[in-house]
C-alpha cells in the first residue's frame, strides 16, 4: 500500500498538521502518547502487519467496498453522476471497523490487555466491541447519555459482543463528555489500556494512525474511479464530525487537489442552521483552540469555555474537529459547508427512495450536499460520496422524524 | 529565585513544608471565594492553588468537576477571577498559583493572561493540558510578565521527561501522586517515594506532591520526601457539604487541621 505522505510530509514528529494538532494532554498522557506514537511508527509499513490488517479487512469487514454508481438519484439530482462509496457494506455497518482492527492489532503489539473508546452515535463502540471481541479483549465504551438513548440499538449491539457500556451523565451528555470520560479512565489504567480513539481528532499520534487507518477508504476509491469511470472524480464529498471517514476518503486524493483535477467538500452537522447557534459546524463557524488533545478549529464561547454542539447526528454532535481537517481549510486544501437536519432527513428518504439504500443519518449529509454539487458542476461531471454507514441505528428518530 | 521558591525556602527555615491548598474560584460564587483566600491563609495556607473553571477539564475527578460546574453555573470567567484576585490580594499573603488549561489562556491572550496575572498578583501558573513541547509562547510570555511557570511530573514520566521539565519551568514542579485523575484516596502510592528519588536525581527545583494528599497523616508523610503538600478535593467536598454560613469556618478548620 502506499504510504507516502501526499500532505507534505504532516504531521511532524510532535504531531503537528500546520499550526495544529499537537498533544495538549496532562504530561500523565505523555509516555503513553510517546510509546504509542513509536510503536506505531515502527509497525505501519511492517509487512507483517500490513498482511495480518488487509487480511482481515478482505475476509472480516468486506474489503473493497463497492464503488456504486448511483443513476437513479443522480438523475432526480440532474446534474453530475453521482457515486457511492459503499461504507455502509463494511461489517458492523459502517467504515470505523477499518480503524478498530488496525488499532486492535497495534493494541496486541505493545501489550495492553484492555481496550477503551468513546462513542457518538454508536458505531465507533459497536467497531470497537467487534474487534475486541475478535481479540479476546476486554472493552469498556464510554457514550453519553443522550446518545444512550437516541442510539439504543447500537447499545444493545455492544452488550451482545461483550463490551461494558458507561452511560456518561456529565456536560451536555454526548460525544465530547464520553470523549472526556475515556481520558479520565485512560488517565487513571494507562499501563493497561489502550485507548481505541475512533476519529481523527485527539492528542498526536492519533490523527496520523486513525487517517492512516482510514485512508484504505480513498485508496480503493481513487483506483474504483480510475478503473470504472476512466478518470478522476471531479469533487469528493463526504461528512465530517470528527473527521474520519472524510480524512479516510480525501487523503488519497490530496495531490490531485494540487494538480487542480479534484476538489474536496466536507459536511458539517447544520443542525438548525449556524445562524440559529444549534449546529456542529465547527469548521464553517469555530476557531482555533484546544480541546481534546489538540489544537484545532472548535466552538467556544468569548471565555474558551467549549460549547455544546447540536446535529440530530449523533455521530456529528461534536464541537471539535481534526487537526488536519483545519489545516486542509486553511491550506485551501479543502472546503467545508453545514448541511441542516432537515436537509438530512430529507436526503436520507431521498436516497431510500431512489436508490434503496438507508444511509445513516451522518452520511445522510453528505448526500443531500452532494446532490447539490451534482446539480451545480452539471451533466458530465463525476461526484464521488462517502456513504460512511448505514442506517438502521437511526430507526428511531427516523419513525419520529419523517412520520414512518 | 522566584517568590514561590522563596516560600519554599521560608518554609524549610521554618523546619516546615509548604502547605498548598486547592480552591475552585467562583465555587460555589466569587463572593465566597474572595472571603475563603483570607480565611485559609490565616489558617496556615503558604500557596493556594486557584482552579479555573472550564467545561471539559481532563484532568480531574468528579469532586473538582462538580465544583468547576458550580462555578460556571454561577457565571465564573478567567476575567473575573482576575477581578476577584486584585480585590482580595491585600490580604492574602500566601503565594497564589493558578490551575487553568490551554484554551482559556489562549482565548484571553497568551501576553494578556501573563499581564494580568502579574498585575493581579499571581505568581506562578500551571496549565494543565500543556506539556512543555508546546509551552514555548506561553513561557516567552510568562517570562516577560515575570509570572512563573509551573509543570506536573508524573509517575508515569521518564527520567529525559521530567529532566526536560525540571529545565523549563520557572516555578517549581508538581508531582502528581499516582496515575489517574484528582480525588481522595485513602493511602499514598507506596512507590511515591521512588518517583520523588527520580525527580531529585535530576533537579533541584522544589517538588510539591498533589492527588490524593487528603489527611494531616499524608500531609506529614509528603513532608518527608517533599517540599509541599497539595490538598484539593478533600478540602472542595468540605466546603461543599458544609451549610453556606459555615463554609468559611469550615475551610478555615480543614487547613488549621491538615497541619496537626
Amino acid at each position: 500500500m502506499n504510504t507516502t505522505n501526499a500532505a507534505g510530509g504532516w504531521p511532524d514528529a510532535l504531531g503537528h498538521f500546520g499550526e495544529f494538532g499537537g498533544r495538549y494532554v496532562p504530561e500523565t498522557m505523555m509516555a503513553t502518547l510517546d510509546r504509542l506514537a513509536a510503536e506505531y511508527a515502527s509497525v505501519k509499513d511492517d509487512p507483517t502487519f500490513r498482511a495480518e490488517l488487509d487480511a482481515l479487512l478482505r475476509d472480516f469487514v468486506g474489503r473493497p467496498t463497492p464503488l456504486y454508481h448511483a443513476a437513479r438519484l443522480s438523475e432526480q439530482a440532474g446534474g453530475a453522476s453521482l457515486w457511492l462509496k459503499r461504507e455502509d457494506l463494511c461489517h458492523t455497518g459502517a467504515h470505523k471497523i477499518n480503524n478498530c482492527l488496525g488499532q486492535l492489532l497495534l493494541t496486541r503489539r505493545i501489550g495492553k490487555q484492555r481496550v477503551i473508546a468513546e462513542t457518538g452515535a454508536g458505531q465507533h463502540g459497536v467497531a470497537t466491541a467487534t474487534a475486541a471481541a475478535l481479540f479476546g479483549v476486554p472493552c469498556t465504551i464510554y457514550m453519553g447519555a443522550v446518545d444512550v438513548e437516541r442510539q439504543a440499538l447500537n447499545v444493545l449491539r455492544m452488550r451482545l459482543l461483550g463490551a461494558e457500556v458507561i452511560a456518561v451523565s456529565s456536560g451536555s451528555r454526548t460525544l465530547k463528555d464520553a470523549i472526556n470520560e475515556a481520558f479520565r479512565d485512560w488517565i487513571t489504567n494507562v499501563e493497561d489500556t489502550h485507548y481505541v480513539f475512533g476519529t481523527v481528532a485527539g492528542p498526536h499520534p492519533f490523527p496520523w494512525i486513525v487517517r492512516d487507518f482510514q485512508r484504505v477508504i480513498g485508496d480503493e476509491a481513487r483506483a474504483q474511479c480510475l478503473a470504472q469511470l476512466g478518470r478522476l472524480p471531479d469533487a469528493v464529498v463526504a461528512c465530517v464530525g470528527g473527521g474520519s471517514n472524510a480524512m479516510g476518503i480525501f487523503y488519497p486524493f490530496l495531490d490531485d487537489v494540487r494538480a487542480g483535477a479534484v476538489r474536496l467538500v466536507g459536511c458539517e452537522g447544520g443542525g438548525h442552521g449556524v445562524a440559529s447557534g444549534a449546529h456542529a459546524a465547527t469548521l464553517t463557524a469555530g476557531s482555533p483552540g484546544v480541546l481534546h488533545g489538540s489544537r484545532s478549529y472548535l466552538l467556544d464561547d468569548p471565555h474558551g469555555q467549549i460549547r455544546e454542539a447540536h446535529s440530530i447526528s449523533a455521530g456529528l454532535d461534536y464541537p471539535g474537529v481534526g487537526p488536519e481537517h483545519s489545516w486542509l481549510k486553511d491550506a485551501g486544501l479543502a472546503s467545508y459547508a453545514p448541511v441542516t437536519d432537515a436537509e438530512a432527513l430529507e436526503a436520507t428518504k431521498l436516497l431510500a427512495r431512489s436508490e434503496g439504500i438507508i444511509p445513516a443519518l451522518e452520511s445522510a449529509h453528505a448526500v443531500a450536499h452532494a446532490v447539490k454539487v451534482a446539480a451545480e458542476l452539471g451533466a458530465g461531471a463525476q461526484v464521488l460520496v462517502n456513504l460512511s454507514g448505514r442506517g438502521d441505528k437511526d430507526m428511531g428518530i427516523l419513525t419520529e422524524r419523517l412520520g414512518l | 529565585m522566584g517568590r514561590l521558591a522563596d516560600i519554599f525556602t521560608a518554609c524549610r527555615a521554618r523546619g516546615d513544608r509548604a502547605l498548598m491548598p486547592y480552591l475552585t474560584a467562583g465555587d460555589p460564587d466569587l463572593a465566597t471565594t474572595a472571603a475563603l483566600l483570607p480565611a485559609i491563609t490565616a489558617a496556615g495556607a503558604d500557596i493556594i492553588e486557584i482552579g479555573v473553571p472550564f467545561s471539559d477539564p481532563l484532568l480531574d475527578g468528579p469532586v473538582i468537576q462538580a465544583s468547576a460546574n458550580r462555578a460556571l453555573a454561577a457565571g465564573t470567567t478567567p476575567t473575573a477571577v482576575m477581578d476577584l484576585i486584585a480585590a482580595v490580594r491585600p490580604e492574602v499573603a500566601a503565594g497564589l498559583i493558578y490551575m487553568v488549561p490551554t484554551n482559556l489562556v489562549q482565548r484571553h491572550g497568551l501576553q494578556r493572561f501573563a499581564e494580568d496575572c502579574a498585575r493581579v498578583g499571581v505568581d506562578g501558573v500551571l496549565i494543565t493540558d500543556l506539556p512543555p513541547e508546546e509551552a514555548g509562547p506561553w513561557q516567552a510570555a510568562a517570562d516577560a510578565a515575570g509570572v512563573e511557570t509551573v509543570y506536573i511530573v508524573a509517575p508515569t514520566s521518564s527520567p529525559q521527561r521530567i529532566a526536560l521539565a525540571a529545565e523549563r519551568c520557572t516555578g517549581f514542579l508538581y508531582c502528581i501522586s499516582r496515575r489517574g485523575v484528582t480525588g481522595v484516596q485513602a493511602a499514598l502510592p507506596p512507590e511515591l517515594g521512588e518517583v520523588l528519588a527520580r525527580i531529585r536525581a535530576v533537579t533541584s527545583r522544589p517538588v510539591a506532591i498533589g492527588f490524593g494528599i487528603s489527611t494531616a497523616a499524608h500531609v506529614r508523610a509528603v513532608g518527608q520526601i517533599a517540599d509541599g503538600a497539595i490538598v484539593g478535593s478533600a478540602l472542595v467536598q468540605a466546603v461543599a457539604d458544609a451549610p453556606p454560613e459555615r463554609r468559611v469556618a469550615v475551610a478555615a478548620e480543614f487547613v488549621a487541621g491538615l497541619r496537626a
